[in-house]
């Protein structure tokens, strides 16, 4: 420390001021060191001094003595000069690298001394400026305050003014119903004293002039006011508000039992779910004591609320809707806990889901591949097997059940042919008949013609004779004649027949509709006087309904005319039939 | 649909009796009673004087037409013609005259309300109730005809009478908690009264037919109140639609607000369905535009209008009321239920172009018919849920929750709509101009689709 402080000491005086030869020399040393150049300290004639000077010097700097009287010679001891000169020398770097680091320090302190400086004059502007502010902020609240004073002075005042108004208002108030009443007062006065004058007054008196008094709109008489009336009058009014009340419980009472319906059936789902977690939790092992206690609880509760359900004291009711509240906590909270956990799953599913599902996912769609593809190969093998089977000869069994679709479906057109071929038989037959007949006929015929030939040939031959009888053949002609008319005529009605006993079969239908039309011939009736009326109308437009129902109406008759038709036709059916049955 | 053909009928007089059978009109001083199937004038009666009120008895016999002018009442008689009947109530004068549910007694109000007068048509005897009150609406008969409910004012305080109508026997008398009441209506039932205050305090009383006070409801303070009150059919909603511009709807049991329906000028209810009336003008050339053309063509050229529907949201148009002005126009002032209570019709005073459709099952907003001018009258169906609209021009606007249509009355000399009334049927209705009257029946198969 104090070395230092010596060699600062040292080297601020080399720096400042050099009046010592120490000095001198250290200066002059630096020029030597550089330059190389002598100095003119030591000369032939003062070697001595100079030695003892040097010694003087170095003995001075703690160094050892170059030269000792010891030796007593005036040579130099080298060695010790030499030691000595390196040990200056070694004090001379050593001096010049703690310059060198004092400069550098130097440097550093200085411009951290400015730092410094600039630095407090910073933070001087710094509090200048927030002193400013300060002082600014301490106006401002200053004002504001006045202001709130001035606030506070104006509300206040206001205040006063508020309920100075309503004063103002209130008496004004007062005063006006005041006046109100006064005038009202003296209003009725008015009044008592105009209906006075009016009723003294004689000339224009109220009168009524009816022609003949009218009967009561109920028929009765009126009634003296007894005070059997007026009781009679309070038992009706009361007996009105009575069944108003009536009404109204009844009505109440439905709503209580729709509502206590929807109670039962809460209770009921509740159960049935808090029951099933009950299970839930008993299997899971997860319940304590606790929960078993409280399920206990539960099944008392239910217990007890079914009975509270029919019961009507208000007692009953509030431990219904206690019970009610209690299971609604439990379910809620049974639900929160069942939304947590589902969340919670729904969580642990999204981070496991997509790594699981892929595979899962691509396992099942090589599984469902592999089972189209097996799919496919059973299909084609099975057509493979059906084509091998239409193509080939086939077995026995199939055959012959071919063969029997063939025959039934043979049968069946064979059947129908055979229907065809039958009607054309039939159809022949009738032919024939008729063909037979014709021929018995044409025989009869050729009979009758050749009996009448003869007869003719008898006549001609007779005619010959003097005997002459011209009316017979004639006759017979004519009978034969209407006779083939009359055949003619029962075969053309054999199929009129036939038409008309189709007619006769639909004819009970018919009259079995005919027992319909009164009732519709009422409404006939009554839509016939609908459209009467409308008709008369003007600018009516007759609406779709109407419409329709004229329609109808239209629609009534004409159906009625078809029946009485029908009705006709049968009737005259009947009377055709019985003359060409005759 | 079709249009019959156009009657006279002055201050549009004209009613259908409550059988169905006969048409009504005034004409000047004239009765005339037609057949509602033909139109053809059954009867011609001459009254003494213009006629400022007619209505049919509820036996449909009887016709009652009032002067009010003269303070004079004449009543007809279908069965009789020749029989004739003449009230005078002399100088007392004469403001409101209605029938008693009876069909056999004549209400009159006199003038300055000093009293009510019953006048019996079957003993000539005459009755007064005094002290009725002056209001929106004093006197109502319970729908059943049996009881009469009569608003009455003595020493500055409300009472409400309940009559038995059949001997007019004072049944109950007690005053009601109202500071100014405006207005009492029987349930449909017949059990509950509903009473409520004048609009500068919302308060709606409930009175059994006993007198007990059943409920008391009232939605806000100071500010206006009460605009119009109508029972439900099924008398289990009482809607009160208020200034606020709401409808509250009040149950039967508890007699507490089930729901509020409110009137927004921005519809983004996306489950009610807007329908906006469109009209398209035809296409006149510019040359076309002179001023003789224009004033044909009011008559001449029909203005088409279709209903379009908007996609919610929609933005009503809302007309800022005055508020220096008494009698402001806002909130809701018409407030009807379908015949079976199953929709509510609905107008917001400030939104007069608009009417709103509630589902009462629903509770909530099921259709809004924009118009293009302000609604004059909106009236149900009586017997199906079908709701027909005028707004004063030459068309009649129907929804149904099928949809929505406009017709155009195709009558000459523009025809325009200020009221309409459905004919008890359905099948019909009675479409009311400034001086005219014309029938439209309504087709069949409407109903069907």
């Amino acid at each position: 420390m104090r070395e230092s402080s010596s060699v600062k000491d040292i080297r601020s005086s080399s720096v400042e001021c050099r009046p010592s030869p120490m000095r001198q020399f250290s200066q002059s040393s630096l020029p030597l060191n550089r330059n190389y150049m002598l100095s003119d300290f030591c000369k032939e004639h003062n070697v001595q001094e100079c030695r003892s000077h040097i010694n003087q010097e170095v003995s001075s700097l703690g160094l050892q003595p170059v030269w000792t009287e010891a030796s007593g010679s005036s040579e130099m001891n080298i060695i010790a000069v030499l030691n000595c000169m390196y040990d200056l020398i070694q004090l001379h770097h050593r001096g010049l690298r703690t310059l060198e680091n004092m400069e550098v320090e130097q440097l550093k302190t200085s411009s951290n001394v400015d730092f410094l400086q600039l630095n407090a004059t910073h933070l001087k502007e710094q509090l200048e400026l927030s002193k400013r502010e300060n002082t600014g902020l301490l106006e401002r609240e200053r004002q504001l305050q006045l202001k709130v004073k001035t606030l506070q002075n104006s509300l206040k005042n206001e205040k006063e003014e508020v309920q100075k108004l309503q004063n103002i208002i209130s008496s004004r108030a007062s005063q006006y119903n005041h006046e109100m009443k006064r005038k009202e007062r003296e209003f009725n006065k008015l009044k008592e004293r105009l209906n006075q004058l009016l009723v003294d007054k004689k000339e224009k008196k109220q009168a009524i002039d009816v022609l003949n008094s009218i009967g009561r709109a109920d028929g009765k008489r009126s009634l003296w006011k007894t005070v059997k009336t007026e009781a009679k009058h309070e038992g009706e009014m009361y007996k009105t508000l009575l069944s108003d009340y009536d009404t109204r419980q009844r009505e109440l009472l439905l709503e209580n039992a729709e509502l206590k319906k929807v109670l039962q059936q809460m209770k009921k789902d509740m159960v049935s779910i808090l029951s099933s977690r009950k299970n839930a939790l008993k299997e899971d092992k997860h319940q304590d004591a606790g929960i078993q206690a409280d399920a206990e609880e539960e099944e008392e509760v239910f217990d007890s609320s079914k009975e509270s359900v029919e019961l009507y004291c208000d007692q009953a009711r509030e431990k219904l809707t206690n019970n009610i509240r209690l299971q609604w906590r439990r379910l809620k909270s049974h639900v929160e806990r069942l939304d947590s956990q589902a969340s919670l799953a729904q969580r642990g599913e999204n981070k496991n889901s997509d790594a699981v599902a892929r595979e899962t996912h691509e396992d099942e769609m090589d599984g469902l591949k592999l089972e189209i593809q097996q799919c496919k190969d059973f299909i084609q093998t099975q057509q493979h097997l059906l084509q091998q089977q239409l193509s080939s000869p086939c077995d026995e069994e199939t055959a012959s059940l071919l063969s029997d679709c063939f025959m039934l479906q043979e049968k069946e057109r064979f059947r129908e042919e055979w229907k065809s071929l039958e009607e054309q038989r039939k159809i022949f037959e009738r032919e024939r008949r008729n063909f037979t007949e014709a021929a018995i006929r044409l025989s009869h015929e050729r009979k009758a013609f050749e009996d009448d030939r003869a007869l003719f040939l008898k006549h001609q031959f007779l005619s010959l004779s003097p005997f002459a009888d011209t009316n017979k053949p004639q006759m017979t002609k004519s009978k034969s004649a209407f006779l083939i008319s009359k055949t003619e005529a029962s075969a053309e009605t054999a199929p009129e027949n036939l038409i008309k006993c189709r007619s006769g079969t639909t004819s009970p239908i018919l009259r079995c509709v005919q027992l319909t039309p009164p009732p519709t011939d009422d409404l006939h009736r009554t839509f016939c006087l609908m459209p009467d009326k409308r008709s008369t109308k003007p600018k009516r437009k007759i609406d779709h309904g109407e419409e329709s129902r004229i329609s109808l109406n239209g629609n009534i008759p004409v159906q009625r005319k078809q029946w009485n038709d029908s009705e006709d036709q049968n009737s005259h059916s009947h009377p055709k039939e019985k003359t060409s049955s005759i | 649909m079709n249009f019959s053909e156009v009657f006279k009928q002055s201050n549009q007089l004209c009613k259908v009796s409550p059988d169905g059978k006969y048409l009504a009109t005034c004409v000047q001083y004239r009765l005339v009673v037609r057949d509602v199937g033909t139109l053809q004038i059954l009867q011609l009666y001459t009254c003494l004087d213009q006629i400022s009120h007619m209505d049919w008895s509820s036996d449909s016999l009887f016709i009652l037409c009032a002067m009010y002018k003269r303070g004079l009442v004449q009543v007809w008689s279908l069965e009789q013609p020749d029989w004739h009947c003449k009230i005078d109530e002399g100088s007392i004068g004469l403001v409101s005259s209605r029938w008693s549910p009876d069909g056999r007694h004549i209400l009159n109000t006199t003038e300055f309300h000093l009293r009510v007068t019953v006048w019996s048509l079957c003993t000539k005897a005459v009755s007064y109730i005094k002290y009725p009150k002056a209001c929106q609406k004093g006197i109502d008969f319970s729908r059943d005809g049996c009881y009469m409910a009569l608003a009455e004012r003595r020493d500055c305080k409300d009472f409400v009478s309940v009559f038995v109508c059949d001997d007019w026997h004072l049944l109950r008398h007690f005053e009601t908690e109202t500071q100014d009441l405006a207005g009492l209506e029987w349930s449909p039932n017949g059990c509950v009264l509903a009473v409520w205050d004048s609009c500068l305090e919302y308060k709606v009383l409930l009175y059994s037919l006993d007198g007990r006070l059943l409920s008391t409801y009232s939605a806000y303070e100071w500010s206006l109140g009460v605009k119009s009150v109508t029972w439900s059919p099924s008398s289990q909603f009482l809607a009160i639609g208020s200034y606020d511009e709401k409808v509250r709807i009040l149950n039967h049991i508890t007699w507490k607000k089930i729901t509020q329906f409110e009137h927004p000028a921005t519809i983004s209810n996306t489950k009610a369905v807007v329908y906006k009336e469109v009209v398209k003008r035809p296409a006149v050339g510019s040359d076309d535009l002179s001023l003789h053309n224009i004033t044909i063509g009011t008559t001449l050229f029909n203005t088409q209008s279709k209903y379009e529907i908007c996609p919610t949201p929609v933005q009503l148009p809302v007309v800022k009321p005055d508020p220096d002005r008494a009698n402001p126009k806002i909130g809701v002032s018409t407030v009807a239920f379908s015949s079976d209570s199953r929709y509510l019709a609905t107008k917001n005073d400030n939104m007069a172009n608009v009417v709103w459709v509630w589902d009462m099952q629903k509770m909530s907003l099921e259709a809004v018919l924009e118009q293009t001018s302000a609604v004059r009258c909106l009236q149900w169906d009586p017997r199906r849920p079908r709701l027909a609209v005028c707004t004063g021009n030459t068309k009649l606007y129907l929804w149904s929750p099928a949809g929505c249509v406009s017709v155009q009355v195709p009558t000459e000399g523009g025809f325009q709509v200020q009221s309409l009334n459905w004919h008890c049927s359905g099948d019909s209705l009675i479409l009311l101009g400034k001086e005219q009257l014309c029938l439209c029946y309504m087709d069949h198969d409407q109903e069907d689709k």
